[in-house]
């Protein structure tokens, strides 16, 4: 794959349905030449993490 | 050991840790209920529905009080309860968006075009950078105050969509069936959310401390 908005797509994709065997190489190509899409991957990942907090009352239990 | 052969009086004898106290406090009830009502009311987009849902869960709560220790578990526990009454209502509801939004949406096409160039690589002050733990966000109240605003911040189809996926945790199907959308319409816009968001927090809160 070359396109970061591809790559983007793939790893938001992944997060709802299995990726393809053609899909997953094409990814983990583009990822070892992209930080910026590695560092995408893990925020989608962070992302994940906060909205669960959220959803358990998160915002309520946190400090000022 | 006897605490664990009797569990439930050695709870009830710990006076700091009563959750009927909590439920009895009159301040700690009117915040936990107006935190419930936000969150079921962005979900929902409707008053009387999310005040039943909130109304339900906190009665659940106080029927079943005892099996929890401390405000936290309490607290974990009713947004579980809260969050299964939102997914079923969710489920249950049809042409959940209507059709001008899903015509606005798919106009919305153009919208990548400030985040990458025209060969798809992301432009130069777009690159997602290395964030901070997320640990210590979570336990800040200024990052959620930051994050409701990012979230408002959203096309509200888009906000819709990411919070029954990530909030109330429907799968692709669930969500599909709900609002009425195919599942690849979904994929794009949960692709175009997590972008505007990660981006938005990214701006406003990760970036700037790390």
């Amino acid at each position: 794959m070359k396109s970061c908005r591809e790559a983007t797509r793939l790893m938001s994709e992944s997060q709802e349905r299995n990726l393809y065997f053609s899909e997953q190489a094409g990814l983990k190509l583009h990822l070892a030449m992209c930080a910026p899409c590695r560092n995408f991957g893990k925020q989608l990942r962070i992302l994940r993490r906060i909205s669960k907090s959220y959803a358990e009352g998160g915002p309520e239990k946190a400090e000022d | 050991m006897s605490d664990f052969l009797a569990p439930d009086t050695s709870s009830e004898t710990r006076p700091e840790t009563k959750v009927e106290d909590s439920l009895q406090n009159p301040q700690f009830l009117v915040d936990l209920r107006q935190q419930m009502l936000r969150f079921a009311s962005l979900q929902l987009q409707d008053a009387q529905l999310a005040e039943d849902a909130v109304q339900e869960a906190l009665m659940g709560a106080l029927k079943n009080s005892r099996s929890f220790t401390g405000r936290s578990a309490l607290k974990t526990w009713v947004f579980a309860i809260l969050k299964n009454k939102i997914a079923d209502i969710l489920r249950q509801r049809q042409r959940f968006v209507d059709a001008d939004q899903l015509v606005r949406g798919d106009r919305e096409e153009h919208d990548h075009n400030e985040l990458f160039d025209q060969t798809g690589h992301w432009r130069k002050d777009e690159r997602p950078k290395k964030w901070a733990d997320p640990e210590s966000a979570i336990h800040d109240k200024h990052f959620w105050r930051i994050f409701d605003a990012c979230l408002n911040h959203l096309p509200s189809r888009q906000a819709q969509i990411f919070m029954m996926r990530e909030f109330i945790e429907l799968d692709s199907h669930e969500i599909c069936a709900a609002a009425e959308i195919s599942v690849s319409n979904l994929n794009v816009t949960l692709h175009r959310a997590r972008l505007r968001l990660r981006e938005c927090l990214e701006d406003n809160w990760f970036g700037v401390e790390g």
